[in-house]
């Protein structure tokens, strides 16, 4: 017999029925700018042991850190040996953790400082040739976007940048992508001058969570949601991200961003983009992206936006059986901040389906609990033919995805109330992934880390749908910047007075998530 | 939360279970399928351990059918456990005494969920025909374990023999990593075809002997099987090429070194997989695995036995 044949893109022992066989990284190697970080040691380093605990990382993988510290590579190496013991998700077994630890290096320099990448440039090279990295480096910048630029150009300028023929370089970037749409563009220019499109990054968490996946699941692979998905059955729809936290240690970053920029912008706005978007053709990078940016084209923010937006910013106040300080309070924000930590924004969308549909979009710190997810609050029965008195306390229909904490889907419908009388009453169905489900299956960071690794874009924002997003958000930030400070509203509420009143003047109200 | 009921009827139980729920909160409505585990005395407790540790992937409730002394009168002993003492499942252990030890389908039918598949799992020994078994019989999975069997040769070929496409094997799910690091390798350049395939260990090694035969069918080659003592394990992998063969070698303990001619040795951490991942990984899909079919019908009779080639590429590194 001859063997099978092998070539580039034909592997034998690839069979699409074969469904076992999840797809590993080929070789190459990790490098982390910024390791000291709290996003370093909290979810990227446990990602990267979970990845190779569970077999997806290659032989060989190289994890190279790139911090201000005077540390040597076994130093590194207990640096990430802590995290991983904290933090990763998976049991620790000392046989995997050693082989990631042999791959462990640490270049230590300032980001404008040509020696240290110099000194990265030969470490990389030298893994590829001890490790058998392949000259496959992904750059993850887990920076303040400050230094940007200087590690750009950097990586540029030592040639860390290059890629040709079989060999690829990737960069990884996290929000925010500017604060405005203009920065967003130079911020653009300059990554697009250096790495290719396909070889930009995008993270943004929420899109490898599993409950945000779900959302399209519960979308197309049914047939029982998306023929009242639109304007006809659907009232309005409620985007919520509440945190309980305030900004901790995190002012530097915080004050002049705000709730808009820091969450709404991205996070908030691909929720939107994945509840509103059409059915796309099929789930490759281009198809999803192609959907998302188009519905993002068509969203905008009513005339009169002092009417349709609220802001606040938490005062002190008791949350949770705690008292806290408020935001003026906090160490680092000057008593004179005009940063929002409270965001609500009305949004409506162009397309034939949404027509009338508002989407409410809300985010804010030290609110009532924690809490992320999207309500699709449906319309009213046109016609109840029950005596009045019989329906008084049904509400409207609504579907819920729960996006975090607790994972799942609820339903809201009506439900007659046991007894002589015909009285009915919402209740709930409830479908919890967190329950069980979500208890082992992967962080955000593990799937998108490895996306990376593997280059799958499809779970990236593209700089486009960053670009609708500034777009839609930029007159609502200048609206704000033009009039006066964010009303206040105390700790542990869910939000400000105004942000009840813009409801209000819509007919509508708040869920309590 | 256990509860014990001696001398009981599934009627009892079916209400415990109901109970149990309105009082403790131990809600089992997101259980996604019904694990039916078939085993004898000895092996229960690690195939409830196991099956908890795979319930955390997916909410089951298993139902554990015990056998236990076939002699004297018909007898029903079951036991609930709920909420920390049952992973994320409900586990209900039947035990069966008497004429009642044979009929173990007749007390899992009231205990099924509705709606939902039902997967067979034999942790130990099995009948030689699972489709043919009573409780088989009523699953969309069947899951047995060669290396698990008293002889784990003969069972492969007792597998093979009785196959229909809802069987699957411990054994299989076993070298997933490894055929998932050997088709990467084959991902990246050089494409060279593979001319010949060698594939050692123990000789009980029913995985070894599925990964060969793998190989056989995917790669259209001659693959030899070199047998070394029994309990050793999968040892190593040999794919020759042209340019100089593919070794994914793991001569002992957790590590594996992946060698390729020009580049360097490769090391990767590839522990024996325990049995709730294997088990998880079963429960993934329930569908038909048509890869797993043709290897255990097609691909085994096409793997010679043989003795390892001495090859300078390969360094000595046989110890």
């Amino acid at each position: 017999m001859s063997p099978a044949t092998v070539a580039r893109g034909s592997n034998p022992l690839r069979d699409e029925r074969d469904r076992r066989l999840q797809r590993i990284a080929g070789p190459c190697g990790l490098v982390i700018f910024g390791v000291t970080g709290d996003l370093a040691r909290r979810k990227l380093m446990p990602a990267v042991y979970d990845l190779t605990q569970r077999g997806l990382l290659p032989p060989g993988f190289a994890l190279v850190g790139f911090a201000r510290r005077d540390w040597a590579d076994q130093d590194f190496a207990a640096v990430v040996h802590d995290a991983v013991r904290e933090h990763a998700r998976t049991p620790f077994r000392e046989s995997v953790w050693r082989q990631l630890a042999e791959g462990c290096r640490f270049v230590s320099g300032e980001f404008g400082d040509e020696k240290a990448f110099d000194e990265l440039a030969r470490t990389v090279a030298d893994l590829d040739e001890v490790r058998g990295t392949g000259g496959n480096h992904a750059f993850y910048l887990s920076i303040p976007p400050r230094s940007f630029t200087q590690v750009i150009t950097q990586l540029s300028r030592s040639g860390l940048a290059e890629q040709n023929g079989d060999r690829w370089r990737r960069v990884v970037i996290e929000k925010p992508f500017g604060h405005d749409r203009r920065s967003a563009q130079e911020l653009d220019d300059i990554v697009s001058g250096v790495f290719p499109p396909d070889s930009v990054f995008r993270i943004d968490h929420y899109l490898g969570k599993e409950t945000v996946q779900n959302l399209l699941a519960v979308r197309f692979a049914n047939q029982l949601f998306e023929p009242v998905w639109n304007a006809h059955y659907v009232d309005h729809v409620q985007i919520t991200m509440a945190e309980d936290i305030g900004i901790g240690g995190r002012a530097g970053y915080y004050d002049g961003i705000g709730a808009a920029r820091d969450v709404i912008q991205n996070h908030l706005l691909q929720l939107l983009a994945l509840t509103a978007m059409e059915e796309p053709v099929s789930f490759d990078a281009q198809d999803l992206r192609a959907e998302k940016q188009k519905v993002l084209s068509a969203v905008r923010v009513p005339q009169d936006i002092g009417q349709h937006t609220a802001r606040g910013q938490y005062a002190a106040g008791w949350q949770g059986g705690q008292q806290v300080i408020g935001y003026l309070q906090e160490k680092g924000i000057p008593a004179s901040s005009g940063t929002e930590t409270y965001a609500a924004v009305t949004l409506e969308i162009d397309t034939r389906r949404w027509a009338g549909v508002p989407f409410y979009l809300r985010a804010g710190k030290r609110l009532g609990r924690r809490v992320t997810e999207i309500a699709v609050v449906f319309k009213q029965a046109p016609h109840l033919p029950f005596e009045r008195t019989a329906t008084v306390e049904l509400g409207k229909n609504a579907l819920v995805i729960r996006v975090q904490p607790d994972e799942g889907v609820t339903m809201r419908f009506g439900a007659k109330v046991p007894g002589t009388a015909m009285e009915v009453r919402d209740v709930t169905m409830d479908f919890s992934y967190g329950h069980s489900f979500t208890e082992s299956s992967p962080e955000a960071y593990e799937r998108l880390l490895l996306d990376v690794l593997l280059g799958e874009p499809p779970l990236f924002p593209r700089h486009e749908e960053v670009d609708q997003s500034w777009r839609i958000l930029d007159p609502v930030i200048e609206h704000w910047a033009a009039h006066g400070q964010p009303e206040s509203y105390p700790a542990g509420t869910w939000g400000p007075e105004s942000a009840d009143a813009m409801m209000a003047r819509d007919g509508r109200a708040w869920r309590r998530p | 939360m256990i509860v014990d009921l001696p001398e009981t009827t599934t009627e009892t139980v079916n209400r415990r279970l109901v109970e149990l729920r309105d009082s403790g909160g131990a809600v089992a409505l997101g259980r996604v399928l019904t694990l039916v585990i078939s085993t004898e005395d000895s092996g229960a407790e690690a195939a409830i351990r196991a099956a908890n540790d795979a319930s955390h992937e997916h909410p089951c409730r298993v139902i554990a059918v015990v056998g236990g002394n076939r002699r004297g009168s018909s007898r029903l002993d079951a036991q609930i456990r709920v909420g920390g003492d049952a992973g994320a499942s409900e586990v209900i252990v039947l035990r069966l005494y008497g004429p009642l030890s044979e009929h173990g389908d007749s007390v899992v039918v009231p205990l099924l969920l509705p709606d939902a598949p039902v997967v067979a799992w034999w942790p130990g020994n099995c009948p030689d025909r699972p489709a043919e078994d009573r409780i088989g019989r009523m699953a969309q999975r069947r899951v047995t374990d060669a290396a698990a069997c008293r002889n784990p040769r003969r069972a492969l070929e007792l597998r093979a023999e009785g196959h229909t496409p809802a069987d699957t094997d411990l054994a299989w799910s076993r070298v997933t990593l490894w055929r998932a690091l050997l088709a990467a390798a084959l991902d990246l350049p050089p494409f060279e075809e593979v001319r010949s395939a060698e594939v050692t260990g123990a000789s009980d090694s029913p995985s070894a002997d599925l990964l060969a035969g793998w190989l056989a069918v995917a790669l259209e080659c001659p693959v030899k099987r070199v047998r070394t003592a029994p309990g050793t394990g999968l040892r190593e992998v040999l794919l020759d090429r042209a340019g100089g063969p593919v070794v994914l070698s793991r001569p002992n303990g957790p590590v594996a070194t992946l060698t390729q001619p020009g580049q360097p040795v490769r090391r990767v951490a590839l522990p024996p997989r325990a049995d709730s991942e294997c088990l998880s990984e079963e429960l993934r899909r329930l569908d038909p695995d048509p890869v797993f079919s043709a290897v255990l019908t097609r691909g085994l009779p096409m793997v010679t036995s043989g003795q390892a080639r001495r090859d300078p590429a390969r360094n000595g590194t046989r110890a």
